[in-house]
């Protein structure tokens, strides 16, 4: 049991890294503002949540283990919250999206 | 192998750090510093298992609300604030002059 | 109700965030928890359907690992689009109607759009929702209205 907790703690915790890094990656490699902040959807609560619940499993069940929850809870409703505050101001400051073509069914500002 | 999860991080940090110095708009900065927030509290949490002292956790929980509320109010200000395009600024108050 | 309920949800994170059960804490504890709610209802008047939306919490454990295991897909398809050496990206607006009765439905249908990597809100106006997509697939599976269907039936918990 708790050697399965352990495996299980450090899959979660390598594979938190493993997006953190790419989304960090993806953070310098994607095009423009829009796109970063998909980049950024990998890494701000996915990878990092990964990383928490990891932790959670490595706690065992203390206290410890509710503050972690405590904080993926946390993450999971700010983030979004940050990023769709992010991308409304950057609209309305008429930062322009970069689209694929003009194809898709998209009504522009 | 926390040691792992703690260098994974800051190899984050350190390309997100570089996003907020290049990035063209101060949107790109403002979601650098969100994202350096975030891997912040995410790095404090692996600190504090990596030295035995879950205390960090605690800083970490007060770091996660600091961090959206500075991101938020931040872009309240770039969004209604004075900054950026002239037109939107509210005339300079005029003085009352005395012939 | 909602106070019992915020009363309840407040006692439990004063005590599990500090873990000391000395009398003079827990007695701190229980006068900030009815100084707060006092001053949630009373003063700020936030504890209504949008300020502490406790009914919701049932239908939560059904909707939430829907979310996660949707959240986890399209993560990793994200993940293969930033490793691939092409970057095959084909960004793109939709609008995205909306079928939730009050505003806290649209604002969960919303920040799950936005939670969901590959697909952003950017603007939340009357009925629709615009949304930026990191792909034409992304905003296609959008479009199905899957998403949209179980944020309504999430929305109309009890």
């Amino acid at each position: 049991m708790s050697l399965a907790a352990d495996i299980l703690g450090w899959a979660f915790i390598l594979a938190g890294s493993f997006f953190t890094v790419v989304g960090a990656f993806g953070l310098i490699r994607m095009p423009d503002l829009y796109t970063r902040l998909h980049a950024s959807g990998v890494l701000d609560p996915f990878g990092v949540s990964l990383i928490l619940i990891g932790l959670m499993f490595q706690a065992g069940f203390t206290l410890v283990t509710v503050k972690l929850a405590f904080l993926v809870l946390l993450l999971l409703f700010t983030s979004p919250v940050a990023c769709h505050a992010l991308a409304r101001a950057a609209l309305h400051r008429e930062v322009k999206p970069l689209l694929d073509d003009e194809r898709s069914s998209s009504s522009k500002r | 192998m926390f040691a792992a999860a703690a260098i994974a991080l800051v190899v984050a940090l350190a390309l997100t750090v570089a996003r907020a110095l290049l990035g063209p708009t101060v949107f790109d900065r403002v979601l650098g510093a969100n994202t350096i927030g975030t891997l912040a509290v995410c790095l404090m949490a692996v600190y504090g298992f990596l030295t035995e002292r879950p205390e960090f956790l605690d800083v970490a929980i007060v770091y996660a609300f600091l961090n959206v509320l500075s991101t938020l109010a931040i872009l309240k200000f770039f969004r209604f604030g004075s900054l950026g395009d002239p037109e939107d600024d509210e005339p300079a108050p005029r003085l009352e002059t005395r012939p | 109700m909602r106070h019992v309920s915020l009363i309840v949800a407040l006692a439990a994170f004063w005590v599990l965030l500090s873990g000391v059960f000395t009398p003079f804490l827990l007695a701190a504890g229980l006068g900030s928890v009815f100084a707060v709610v006092w001053f949630a209802d009373r003063r700020m008047k936030v504890l209504d359907v949008e300020g502490h939306p406790s009914h919701l919490s049932v239908r939560a454990l059904t909707y939430w690992p829907w979310l996660l295991w949707e959240i986890v897909k399209s993560g990793w398809d994200v993940t293969k689009r930033i490793l691939h050496p092409r970057l095959p990206i084909s960004p793109c607006l939709v609008r995205v109607p909306t079928s939730q009765q009050t505003n806290v439905g649209r604002v969960i249908y919303a920040n799950s759009i936005t939670l969901t990597p590959g697909t952003i809100s950017l603007e939340l106006t009357e009925g629709e929702i615009l949304v930026h997509a990191l792909t034409r697939e992304g905003a296609e599976g959008l479009a199905t209205g899957d998403m949209d269907r179980r944020a309504t039936a999430f929305e109309a918990a009890l």
